[in-house]
C-alpha cells in the first residue's frame, strides 16, 4: 500500500515537472495498469566483501542464472524478477541495514541469499520489524531452532544439523566407530560437535576428542598431535581462506600410516581438488550438498543447472577451470528462488500487501519433487520450523575427483521439530 | 531466573578450571618425557609430551621465521620515519599475490616461478609503497595522527583492488620442493631412537626458517656494516641532525618506506607455498608484526627477532598443555602483560 | 558556556524533528548512527580529549552488549536492569584496563588494548556454550519493551537512540568544561607540563579511560537493545577501528565530531555501494583525501576556520 502511494506521489510530481498538474492525471492511470506488470524486485543480500566472498561471488552467479530462467519462462504471475543486489560485507551490522534498505528504499517484495550465520542472526530481527519476507540460503541451524521469527525461513538449502546427522549411520558402518572432530572453534564448529557427537553415539559409536581450533587460525600442524592415537576416523570441517593449508597440513602430518578422513566439503569448497599437497586426500570422503564433479549417473536436471550457471562437469566455471564453484551450497540460490515463485504464485502475491499470504502459502508447501528447478535432489519442507529437509551425499575422492558413493534418505536429515512459526502473529 | 542460568553455565567453568589445573600438572611433570596426563575426555593423547613439544617448537620457529621478516619491516618504517603503517599488512598480501600470478606465469619446474617471485614480488611492493610515500605520507609530512588515517584509507584501496583483480578465493602457489621428513626422537625408557607417530616436518618449512635466518643475518649487516644502514641510522637517531648534514632525508624515507614493504611483501613470497594468497590475509601479520616491533623494541634487530620467537611459538607451546582457543587467549594476555610491566620492551629504547 | 549549550540543545531538537520527519530509511539508519556515535562520543574522551589512542574499545563496546545480552537471554532479565548490567561490565572492565594499561604510553599503549581486546573477543568464542560465539544470538522483539514502550517501534526506538546520544553529548560537554576535562586536554598537550602544575595525571587517565568505556559499553548495551543482536564481531578489530575512523573524520576532541564522523562515514558506504561494488575503494579513497586536505576532520577544520569558539 504504501509503496503504491509512494511511487504514485512520484509519479505525479515527475508529471507535475513534465507538464503541468493537467498532465498528471493520464500518468497516473498509466502507471495503475503498469502496476500488475511491475517487476517483483527481489533483494539480494550477497557477500561481495568480507570473509564470505568467494561463496557471494558464485551465489550471484547462480542466482542470475536462476532469474534469466524464470524470467525467460514469463516471470512470476506474469512479472520479470528484478534482483537488487546489495554487498553485507559478511557483516551482521550491514547486514541488517541492508535488510532495512530493501524493505524501505528499494521497496522489494523479498530478500534472500544469505549465507554466513552471523550475518542471518545480525539481519533476521530487522526483518522481522519491517515485516520483510527474508529467504536465507545459510545452512545454520538459526531457522529451526526458533530462535528467529516467522519472516525469515530456508527452504532452499538443509540445515547443518540434519546434514550432520545423516553422516553419523554411514561413518560408524563404512569408516570406523572411534572418531576424533576437528572443527573452528566458534558456532558453525560447535554445531557439528553438539550434533554429529549425539548421533554418532547413537550409531554405538564415540568421539575420543574434540579439537576446536581458534577462528582465523593460519597454521595447524601444531593442533593435530591432540589426535588420540586409537583413532579410526578424523572427522574435520573448516571455513574460510586458510582451508586449503588445514586440508594440506593434515596430509603433511599423518604421512602414510592415516586414519580414515571424513571431512565435510566446506574444508575444500572453492578449491581445486588438483590444488598442490592434496594428493593424499585419496581414498578419503566427503559429506557434499550436491556433487561437484558430474557423476555417472547425473540427472539431466544436475545437466541442465550446470549449463545455466555455466559450471563444468569438474564444479569449475566453463570460462575458467581454475575457478572452482561452491557447489555444494550454491544450489540453494538456485531452488530458494523457484520456492519463491511457487509460493507468489500460490497465493497470487500482487505486492508487499501479499507478504504475509505468502508465507503462509510457503509454509504450506511440503514434498518438492526433483526437478529442474530442484535439481539437488527431492526435499521435504517443513513449514512449522521454516526449514526444508533433503538428501545428501557422501563421495570418496578417486583419482583426484569426487565420487559419489553413498546418498543418505530424507528420514536420516530429520529430527523432532524444535519451534513452530505458524503459531507467531504476523 | 538468574540463578536459572549457573547450572548451565557450571560445566564450562569447570572445564577451564581443570584445563587450568592439567597445565599445572603437566608443568610440574614435565621433566618426563613420555609422560601420559589425562585429559578431559580420559583418553589418552595422541603424542608424547616430548615429540609434541618438538613439534610445537619447529611449527612456532616457522611462524616466527617471517614474523620477524615482517615485523622488521614494520620497524623499521616506525623507527625510521615514525610512521604507524597500518598498510604493512597489505604490501604483505600484495607480495603473496603478486607471487600467485608470477607462480602462474611461468611455466615449467615451479622452483621457476617461486625463485621469479623471490625477486619480482618484493620489488612490486616496494614500488607501490614508494608511490604512495609520494602521495600521501610526505605531502602530510609524516604527521603522525594523519598517517594513521592515510594509512588506512592505502590499506582499503590495496584490499579493494586484490578483490577487484585477483578474487576472493584463497590460491596456493606451489613449494620448489616439499619432502615430509619424518623426526626421530629419543626414548629414555628404551634407551634408543625411534620414531615417534605424527613428528614430523616438511623440507620447505625448513628452508624457510634458513632463509629467513639468511636474509635476517644480511638485512643486520647492511644496517650496521654499510654507507646506507648509516643513513638510516643516522635519519633514526635525529633528522634534524640528518638534514644539516646534507643527508636527502626525503629520497631516505621513501627508500626505508620501500624496503619496509619490501620485506613484508618477501615474507609473503616465503609463506605463501605453505598457506595460500588470500586478499584479506594482511590482518593478522600486521597485528602480530604491531605486538613483535612494540615487545622488541625499536630499532633492534635482535629484540624483533626474540620477540618473533616469542609471539611465533607462545600460542603453540601453551597449546601442548591446553585448548587451542584457551592457548590462543593466554598467549595474548601473557604478552600484553609483558608490556605492561615493561613498557619499553624488551630490548632496545621505550617506544613513543 | 550558554553558548554551547544552545548549540548543543539546538543540535538535539534537529535530531528530535528529523526522527519524526526523515522517510523511513533514513529514519532507520539514523537510529543506528546514532547509537554507534555514542561509541564515537565515548571514543573521543580518550582519543580526542586525552590523546590516548586505544585500538581496543571493542571490548567495552562488547562488554556493554553482552553485559545486556546475557543476562536477558539466560536470565530472563527486564531491560532496565539488563542496561545497568551492561554499564557495570564495562564500567569493571574499563578499571582494570585503565589500572593496567595506563602504565604504558603511546604506541605500546595502542598494542596493549588491542591485545586485551583480542583476549576479549577470543574468551567470547571460546564460552561459545552461552554467547553462541561468532553466530550470536537475537534478543526476541516481545523481550524489548520497557515501560510499555515498544522499542522496536522505528519512531520509539529512534527516540531511545536519540537519548542515549544526548545523555552521551552533554556528558562530555559538561566534562571539557569542567576542569577535568581542561586537565584532559593539558595532558594531551604536554603530559609533563600538566604534571608540573601539580594535577594527578594517573587518575585523570583513569577517569578518561572509565568513562570512555563506559559510554562505549552503554553504546553497545544500546545496540544490543535496540537492534536485537549480540554477536562476537561487535568485539573484533574493526569494530575497535571503526570509532577511531568515525572520530578522526568528524574532529578529534569537538564534541559533535563524533556524530559527523559516523553520519558522514555511513552514507559515504551506503551510497557509494550503491554505485559500484568498489566502494571500500571509494572509501580508502576519501580517507587519504581527508588526510591530506582536511586534517584536523570535518569539524576540526569548521572550529580552525570559522569557530574557533567550538567545544
Amino acid at each position: 500500500m504504501t509503496q503504491s502511494f509512494k511511487t504514485n506521489r512520484r509519479t505525479l510530481i515527475k508529471g507535475a515537472a513534465a507538464g503541468g498538474v493537467l498532465a498528471a492525471a493520464p500518468l497516473v492511470s498509466r502507471f495503475a495498469q503498469a502496476q500488475s506488470s511491475a517487476p517483483i524486485r527481489i533483494g539480494f543480500q550477497q557477500h561481495v566483501t568480507g570473509i564470505g566472498a568467494a561463496y557471494g561471488r558464485w551465489y550471484g552467479r547462480t542466482t542470475d542464472a536462476a532469474v534469466k530462467k524464470i524470467n525467460d519462462e514469463g516471470g512470476i504471475n506474469g512479472r520479470m524478477i528484478e534482483i537488487i543486489a546489495e554487498d553485507d560485507g559478511t557483516d551482521p551490522k550491514r547486514g541488517a541495514e541492508v535488510v532495512g534498505k530493501f524493505a524501505s528504499q528499494h521497496d522489494c517484495d523479498v530478500a534472500f541469499g544469505t549465507l554466513f550465520s552471523h550475518v542471518v542472526y545480525g539481519s533476521a530481527p530487522a526483518a522481522g520489524e519491517l515485516k520483510l519476507p527474508y529467504f536465507v540460503v545459510s545452512e545454520g541451524h538459526h531457522v529451526a531452532s526458533g530462535a528467529l521469527n516467522r519472516y525469515t525461513m530456508q527452504p532452499g538449502i538443509t540445515d547443518v544439523k540434519s546434514q550432520v546427522q545423516a553422516m553419523a549411520p554411514y561413518v560408524a558402518e563404512n569408516l570406523g566407530k572411534k572418531v576424533t572432530m576437528i572443527f573452528p572453534d566458534f558456532a558453525f564448529g560447535h554445531d557439528h560437535r553438539d550434533y554429529f557427537t549425539a548421533a554418532i553415539e547413537a550409531q554405538g559409536g564415540e568421539v575420543l576428542e574434540h579439537i576446536a581450533i581458534p577462528p582465523t587460525e593460519t597454521s595447524f600442524t601444531k593442533y593435530f598431535p591432540k589426535i588420540p592415537r586409537e583413532t579410526e576416523v578424523v572427522y574435520h570441517v573448516m571455513v574460510g581462506p586458510a582451508v586449503l593449508t588445514f586440508v594440506k597440513e593434515m596430509g603433511e602430518f599423518f604421512g602414510p600410516s592415516k586414519p580414515a578422513i571424513f571431512g565435510f566439503i566446506d574444508s575444500l569448497e572453492a578449491v581445486d581438488m588438483t590444488s598442490p599437497g592434496l594428493e593424499f586426500l585419496d581414498g578419503t570422503y566427503f559429506w557434499e550438498g550436491m556433487p561437484r564433479y558430474a557423476q555417472a549417473d547425473q540427472t539431466e536436471y544436475d545437466k541442465a543447472f550446470r549449463a545455466a550457471v555455466g559450471v563444468d562437469d569438474n564444479g569449475a566455471s566453463v570460462s575458467d577451470p581454475r575457478d572452482v564453484s561452491t557447489y555444494a551450497h550454491m544450489f540453494g540460490c538456485w531452488e530458494t528462488l523457484h520456492i519463491i515463485k511457487a509460493g507468489m504464485e500460490a497465493s497470487d502475491y500482487a505486492g508487499p500487501q501479499d507478504r504475509a499470504k505468502l508465507i503462509e502459502a510457503i509454509e504450506a508447501m511440503t514434498e518438492l519433487a526433483e526437478s529442474f528447478e530442484h535439481p539437488q535432489g527431492p526435499k521435504l519442507f517443513n513449514g512449522k520450523t521454516h526449514q526444508v529437509f533433503g538428501v545428501q551425499y557422501i563421495s570418496k575422492v578417486e583419482n583426484g575427483k569426487l565420487v559419489k558413493v553413498h546418498t543418505t534418505s530424507i528420514e536420516d536429515t530429520q529430527y523432532p521439530d524444535e519451534a513452530d512459526y505458524t503459531t507467531m502473529a504476523f | 531466573m538468574v540463578v536459572g542460568a549457573v547450572p548451565r553455565l557450571l560445566p564450562g567453568v569447570v572445564g577451564f578450571a581443570e584445563e587450568i589445573c592439567i597445565t599445572l600438572q603437566a608443568w610440574s611433570f614435565g621433566a618426563a618425557t613420555r609422560l601420559r596426563f589425562q585429559t578431559l575426555t580420559g583418553n589418552d593423547p595422541g603424542m608424547e609430551f616430548g615429540p609434541h613439544l618438538l613439534l610445537a617448537v619447529l611449527e612456532g620457529a616457522v611462524g616466527a621465521a617471517v614474523l620477524a621478516l615482517t615485523a622488521l619491516g614494520l620497524s623499521l618504517v616506525f623507527g625510521v620515519m615514525r610512521v604507524v603503517n597500518v598498510a604493512h599488512g597489505e604490501f604483505y598480501m600484495l607480495g603473496a599475490v603478486v607471487a600467485w600470478f608470477v607462480a602462474s606465469v611461468i611455466a615449467g619446474h615451479p622452483a621457476l616461478g617461486f625463485v621469479a617471485a623471490l625477486v619480482i614480488a618484493p620489488l612490486a611492493a616496494a614500488v607501490v609503497a614508494m608511490v604512495a610515500d609520494r602521495l600521501v605520507l610526505k605531502p602530510v609530512a609524516y604527521d603522525p595522527e594523519a598517517t594513521i588515517v592515510g594509512t588506512i584509507g592505502i590499506l582499503y584501496i590495496l584490499q579493494q583492488a586484490a578483490l577487484m583483480w585477483f578474487g576472493p578465493e584463497a590460491r596456493p602457489v606451489e613449494p620448489p620442493f616439499n619432502h615430509r621428513i619424518a623426526l626421530p626422537w629419543y626414548d629414555w625408557a628404551a634407551g634408543e631412537w625411534f620414531y615417534p607417530w605424527g613428528l614430523s616436518t616438511t623440507s620447505y618449512k625448513l628452508f624457510v626458517i634458513a632463509a629467513a635466518v639468511v636474509i635476517l643475518l644480511a638485512f643486520w649487516a647492511v644496517l650496521t656494516r654499510s654507507r646506507i644502514g648509516l643513513i638510516m641510522r643516522a635519519t633514526q637517531l635525529d633528522r634534524e641532525t640528518a638534514l644539516a648534514f646534507g643527508i636527502p632525508v626525503g629520497r631516505v624515507y621513501s627508500l626505508v618506506f620501500g624496503l619496509g614493504a619490501g620485506l613484508a611483501a618477501l615474507a609473503a613470497v616465503l609463506i605463501v607455498p605453505i598457506q595460500q594468497a588470500h586478499y584479506l590475509m594482511g590482518g593478522d601479520p600486521l597485528l602480530l608484526s604491531f605486538i613483535v616491533v612494540i615487545i622488541g623494541g625499536l630499532g633492534s634487530v635482535r629484540g624483533t627477532v626474540v620477540a618473533a620467537l616469542l609471539i611465533g611459538m607462545s600460542d603453540g607451546i601453551i597449546s601442548v598443555f591446553l585448548s587451542p582457543t584457551l592457548s590462543k587467549i593466554l598467549a595474548t594476555l601473557l604478552v600484553a602483560l609483558v608490556l605492561v610491566f615493561r613498557p619499553q620492551g624488551l630490548f632496545g629504547t621505550r617506544a613513543a | 558556556m550558554i553558548r554551547d549549550l544552545g548549540l548543543h540543545l539546538a543540535l538535539i531538537a534537529v535530531l528530535f524533528v528529523l526522527g519524526l520527519t526523515l522517510p523511513d530509511y533514513h529514519q532507520g539508519n539514523m537510529a543506528r548512527i546514532l547509537v554507534l556515535a555514542t561509541y564515537a562520543v565515548g571514543y573521543n574522551v580518550l582519543f580526542g580529549y586525552t590523546g590516548l589512542l586505544s585500538l581496543g574499545h571493542a571490548m567495552f563496546f562488547a562488554a556493554g552488549m553482552y553485559g545486556l545480552g546475557l543476562v536477558m537471554q539466560h536470565g530472563g532479565w527486564s531491560p532496565v536492569p539488563a542496561f545497568i548490567a551492561g554499564l557495570v561490565s564495562a564500567a569493571l572492565l574499563s578499571v582494570i584496563v585503565a589500572v593496567l594499561a595506563l602504565r604504558t604510553v603511546g604506541v605500546a599503549f595502542m598494542i596493549v588494548t588491542l591485545m586485551f581486546s583480542q583476549s576479549a573477543f577470543l574468551t567470547i568464542l571460546y564460552f561459545g556454550t552461552w554467547t553462541r560465539g561468532d553466530e550470536g544470538f537475537v534478543i526476541p522483539q516481545a523481550a524489548r519493551q520497557v515501560a510499555g514502550l515498544d522499542l522496536t517501534d522505528p519512531v520509539t526506538r529512534y527516540m531511545a537512540a536519540l537519548a542515549l546520544f544526548s545523555v552521551a553529548l552533554l556528558l562530555v560537554l559538561w566534562l571539557v568544561r569542567r576542569q577535568e576535562g581542561a586537565v584532559l586536554i593539558g595532558i594531551r598537550e604536554n603530559e609533563e607540563r600538566t604534571r608540573m602544575l601539580g594535577y594527578n595525571v594517573l587518575s585523570h587517565k583513569i577517569l578518561a579511560v572509565v568513562m570512555s568505556g563506559t559510554l562505549s559499553g552503554a553504546a553497545g548495551a544500546g545496540y544490543a537493545l535496540l537492534f536485537g543482536y549480540v554477536g562476537a564481531t561487535f568485539a573484533s578489530v574493526q569494530y575497535s577501528i571503526f570509532p577511531l575512523l568515525w572520530v578522526l573524520l568528524g574532529g578529534a576532541g569537538t564534541t559533535i565530531g563524533p556524530l559527523v564522523g559516523a553520519v558522514f562515514m555511513f552514507y559515504l558506504i551506503d551510497y557509494s555501494s550503491g554505485l559500484t561494488n568498489a566502494y571500500m575503494l571509494i572509501a580508502g579513497v576519501v580517507l587519504v583525501l581527508l588526510t591530506l586536505f582536511a586534517r584536523a576532520g570535518i569539524m576540526g577544520e569548521v572550529r580552525k576556520r570559522w569557530a574557533p569558539w567550538l567545544p
